[in-house]
C-alpha cells in the first residue's frame, strides 16, 4: 500500500502531541509501519506547531513535504490555512473553527484573515469544519479539543469505534476517561 | 516487543539494554528526553548536572570506576563540554562511555545551527549516526562495545528529526555488565605533557584501527539499486529523505559511522556509479572527505548548507519533480512563540521595556521577552553570556539609561555564577536579574540545583540563591515578585542607582507547573474600557481588543493580574476610579 500522510497542526499547548501519540499507537496495532515526527521546545510556547504522522508498508521519511498530505487535522482555523500547500490534490482538511489570535494580530501588526473557510473551499479543497471548542466544553473541558477532533477524524478511518476508544483508554488518565469518551462521541457525531 | 518510540526514548532503551549504570546530562532540546527516559529505569543511576561539562566529567569518572556511563546534550552543550571531550579522547575509558549530541538543523529551538560532526574529527573520536529509532537503540548498544573494544569515548549523533520522531523499535533484554575494576594508571589517566605526548600517537593509531573496522562493519552498508547512473552517499535523516524520494532505484551507501569514514568502501562504491552524490544536512562534512579522496561528486552545489533537507529537496536537486500543493491566496500572519499567559517573566520585562533599559539576555523561555510588543532584550548569545557580557558592556562605558543582565535560575547555575563572580571580583557596577521560576522551563520542566528536587523527583539539597550571590561578593541582593509591577520598578531603579554590583531575584514559579494554583480569569468590564490599550503593552496572549474594547480569553487567563495593574479605568480587575 502507498504510504498515507497526515499532518496534525495547531497552536503550541493545544494538545496536538497527545493526538499524534494516540494515532501512532492505533496504527502500529493495525500492523502498519509508522513514523510520527513532532517538534518540541520553543514553538510549544504558543507558536505554530506541526506533527507528521505517516503509515504504510514501509515508511522512510519522518516528515511530510508540500503536496503530500492526505489529511490535515487542524486545531485552529488560521493554522489550517497556513498548511494548505502541504495538502495532496484530493486531500481533506478537518479543522476546528476556533480562532486564536497570534501575537502580530493581538498587537495590531497584522490582521486575522476573514472568511478562511470559504477561501479554502474556493481553492478547491475538501474542508470539514467544526466548532471543537464548544463540543469540548459540552463534554466537560475545553482541554478535550484534541479528542473531539480525533472523534471527527475517526469517521474517515476504517477502524471501529471500539478500537478508537481502546486507544483513548490507553492514552488518557483514568479520571478523565469518561470526559474524553464523551468528547470523542460528540466529535464523531458532529 | 515491537513498540513506537521517539529516537530519544530508543536511545535510552539502548542505555538500559547495554547495562549502562550511570547517566549525567544537562537538558537541551532536542536531546532532553534521552536522559528523562533513562531515569525511568531503576537500574540506571541518572542525574541532571548543572552543565554539560560537569555532566561529561561525571560520566568519565563513572567510566573510570568501571560502570558503563553516558551523558547527553544538545549541539551547543558540546561546546561547553569540549574541554573534557578533547582530553578524554587521549585517556580513553575503563568501562564504556557514550556521549550523545543532538543537532538542531532548522533551529527549531536553538541559537545556532552548528554541525557537531566536526567535533568527532577534531577530538579524534568515533561518531555513530542513527537514521531512525531502531538504529538509535542498536547504535547506542554498539557504541558501548566499540568504546570498550577501542578504549575510547564514543559519540552518538542525533538530530531533531531522529530525536523527536517516533518509529518502530524492537526491544530486548538488559545485559548485566559487571563492574570493571579500577586500576591506577598514571600514564593513561594523568594528562600532563609527558604522558599526553605518548597518548597522542595511540589516539592516531586508534583512529586508524576504527577506520579499518568501519570498512567491514555492517553499520556502513551498500544498498543495491536498479539504475547505476546515480549513486548516493548519505546518513541519518538524509538517508530517509533519499529512500523516500527514490525508493530502491539508485544504489545508496548508507553510513552509520560518520567518523572515521570508510575510505575504501566509499571508493569502491564510487566506481560502480556514473554520477556520485552526497546528501547530508548542514556542512559538507562527508563531501569534503570524498573530495579529498579525489572523487568528483554532486553535493552542496545542489543542496543548501542551511536548514533541514526533505524528500522534495532531494528530488528537486538530483532527479525528479516533487509534488506541489495549492498555496492559498491569503496573507497568513506568522505565529511566533510567545510567553505564556500568566508567565512570571512578563511583569519584569514590562518594567525593563517601560524604563528603556538595555538588557543583555540569555538562553531560556525568557528570551521571548525580546519579542514584540515587549522588545525588552538587546542580546542573546549563549548560556551565561548575559552576566559576563554586561560586565564588559558596563566597564566599557555602557549605554544610556542603565543596563541589566537577565538570566534564568537554571542558566544561572549552568554558567551564570562565574560571570557574577567576575562582576564582583572586578568591580563592575552591574545589576543582574535572576528570573527564578523554580524550574528549567524551555526544555519542558526539568529540575535543577535551585529547585530542591533531583531528576528522579526525590528531595535534595537546594541552592540558596541569595546566599550564593552574597558569598560571590555581591552585597546588594533583593527578591521581588514579578507579578507586582510597582515592586519591580522600584527595585530596578534603586539597584541601577546604587554604586556597586547588585542582584535582583525575580521569584515566582512557572505558571505551567502543575502545583501552581491560579486564581482564575480576572474580572472584565468592557463598558469601563476606554480603549487606551495600556493593557496591550505586556504582550499577553489572553488579552486582545475587539471593537475598541478589551477582550479576555478565559481559556488562557490565569488571573496573574499584571494587565489589571495597567488599567486605570477598572475594566480589568474591577474597582479603580473612572
Amino acid at each position: 500500500m502507498e504510504t498515507k500522510n497526515m499532518m496534525i497542526v495547531g497552536v503550541g499547548g493545544q494538545g496536538t502531541l497527545l493526538a499524534s501519540k494516540l494515532l501512532g499507537c492505533l496504527l502500529l496495532d493495525k500492523g502498519y509501519d509508522v513514523k510520527v515526527s513532532e517538534v518540541h521546545g520553543m514553538s510549544q510556547r504558543g507558536g505554530s506547531v506541526v506533527t507528521y504522522v505517516r503509515w504504510g508498508e514501509r515508511v522512510c521519511s519522518p516528515i511530510i513535504d508540500k503536496g503530500q498530505a492526505d489529511v490535515i487535522l487542524s486545531f485552529e482555523l488560521l493554522e489550517a490555512a497556513r498548511w494548505t500547500e502541504y495538502l495532496k490534490p484530493g486531500g481533506r482538511i478537518i479543522t476546528n473553527t476556533q480562532q486564536i489570535n497570534p501575537m502580530p494580530v493581538i498587537t495590531g501588526a497584522a490582521e486575522y484573515p476573514q472568511e478562511l473557510e470559504r477561501k479554502i473551499r474556493d481553492a478547491g479543497m475538501d474542508l470539514d469544519a467544526l466548532d471543537a471548542l464548544s463540543l469540548a466544553e459540552e463534554a466537560g473541558s475545553s482541554r478535550a479539543v484534541n479528542i473531539v477532533l480525533l472523534g471527527r477524524l475517526s469517521k474517515w478511518f476504517g477502524f471501529s469505534e471500539e478500537e478508537w476508544l481502546e486507544a483513548i483508554e490507553r492514552s488518557v488518565p483514568p479520571k478523565f476517561l469518561e470526559l474524553n469518551k464523551k468528547a470523542f462521541a460528540l466529535g464523531r457525531s458532529a | 516487543m515491537k513498540t513506537l518510540m521517539l529516537g530519544n526514548e530508543a536511545a535510552a532503551r539502548g542505555l538500559y539494554e547495554a547495562g549502562c549504570g550511570f547517566v549525567s546530562s544537562y537538558p537541551g532540546t532536542p536531546s532532553t528526553e534521552i536522559t528523562e527516559f533513562a531515569a525511568k529505569y531503576p537500574e540506571i543511576y541518572a542525574e541532571w548536572a548543572p552543565n554539560e561539562k560537569v555532566a561529561m566529567e561525571a560520566a568519565f569518572g563513572a567510566s573510570l570506576a568501571g560502570r558503563r556511563s553516558f551523558c547527553g546534550m544538545k549541539h551547543v552543550g558540546l561546546n561547553v563540554a569540549a574541554d573534557p571531550l578533547f582530553t578524554i579522547s587521549y585517556t580513553g575509558v575503563n568501562a564504556g562511555m557514550v556521549i550523545a549530541v543532538a543537532d538542531d538543523p532548522g533551529m527549531h529551538s536553538s541559537q545556532n545551527e552548528q554541525d557537531s560532526r566536526h567535533y568527532a574529527k577534531a577530538a579524534k573520536l568515533p561518531m555513530l549516526e542513527p537514521a531512525d529509532s531502531s538504529e538509535a537503540l542498536e547504535f547506542t548498544k554498539l557504541a558501548f562495545e566499540l568504546s570498550e573494544h577501542f578504549d575510547t569515548p564514543v559519540l552518538l549523533k542525533m538530530c531533531t528529526r531522529i530525536s523527536h520522531s517516533q518509529s518502530v523499535v524492537k526491544t530486548g533484554e538488559r545485559e548485566e555488565i559487571s563492574v570493571r575494576p579500577y586500576e591506577k594508571n598514571p600514564a593513561k589517566y594523568i594528562m600532563m605533557p609527558g604522558n599526553a605526548k605518548r597518548r597522542h600517537p595511540a589516539v592516531e593509531e586508534r583512529t586508524r584501527n576504527i577506520a579499518e573496522w568501519a570498512e567491514h562493519s555492517s553499520v556502513n552498508r551498500i544498498e543495491p539499486g536498479k539504475d547505476y547512473k546515480l549513486g548516493i552517499i548519505t546518513s541519518s535523516t538524509s538517508y530517509q529523505y533519499v529512500k523516500e524520494a527514490f525508493g530502491d532505484t539508485y544504489p545508496v551507501l548508507k553510513l552509520g559511522m560518520v567518523w572515521p569514514l570508510p575510505e575504501q568502501k566509499i571508493l569502491e562504491f564510487a566506481k560502480t556509479v556514473s554520477l556520485l552524490a552526497v546528501v547530508e544536512e548542514l556542512d559538507s562534512f562527508i563531501e569534503d572527505h570524498c573530495r579529498n579522496l579525489g572523487l568528483s561528486l554532486t553535493g552542496k552545489s545542489h543542496f543548501p548548507v542551511t536548514d533541514e533537507l526533505s524528500q522534495n529537496q532531494v528530488l528537486r536537486a538530483l532527479d525528479g519533480t516533487p509534488p506541489a500543493g495549492t498555496k492559498l491566496d491569503v496573507d497568513i500572519p506568522a505565529r511566533p512563540p510567545v510567553m505564556c499567559a500568566g508567565c512570571p517573566h512578563r511583569g519584569l520585562f514590562y518594567t525593563l521595556a517601560k524604563n528603556k533599559i538595555t538588557v543583555l539576555g540569555d538562553i531560556g523561555c525568557y528570551t521571548l521577552g525580546a519579542a514584540s510588543p515587549l522588545g525588552a532584550m538587546d542580546t542573546t548569545i549563549c548560556m551565561g553570556a548575559s552576566i559576563s557580557g554586561l560586565h564588559g558592556f558596563n566597564k566599557a562605558g555602557g549605554g544610556e539609561g542603565g543596563s541589566v543582565a537577565v538570566i534564568g535560575d537554571s542558566t544561572f547555575m549552568h554558567s551564570g555564577v562565574t560571570g557574577l563572580i567576575n562582576a564582583a571580583y572586578n568591580e563592575s557596577n552591574s545589576t543582574v536579574i535572576i528570573l527564578d521560576n523554580s524550574i528549567t522551563g524551555m526544555t519542558g520542566h526539568q529540575q535543577n540545583p535551585t529547585t530542591g528536587f533531583n531528576l528522579k523527583g526525590d528531595p535534595c539539597a537546594k541552592i540558596d540563591l541569595e546566599r550564593l550571590c552574597r558569598a560571590a561578593g555581591i552585597n546588594r541582593v533583593r527578591v521581588v515578585d514579578p507579578y507586582c509591577l510597582a515592586e519591580c520598578e522600584a527595585a530596578v531603579k534603586e539597584e541601577l542607582a546604587a554604586a556597586e554590583p547588585s542582584v535582583i531575584i525575580s521569584r515566582r514559579p512557572c505558571a505551567l507547573l502543575k502545583y501552581v494554583k491560579h486564581p482564575g480569569p480576572i474580572e472584565v468590564d468592557p463598558d469601563k474600557c476606554a480603549g487606551c490599550k495600556a493593557c496591550m503593552k505586556i504582550g499577553c496572549p489572553a488579552v486582545s481588543m475587539a471593537d475598541g474594547k478589551v477582550k479576555l480569553d478565559n481559556t488562557l487567563c490565569t488571573g496573574c493580574g499584571v494587565c489589571a495593574q495597567l488599567c486605570k479605568f477598572g475594566a480589568l480587575g474591577g474597582e479603580k476610579e473612572a
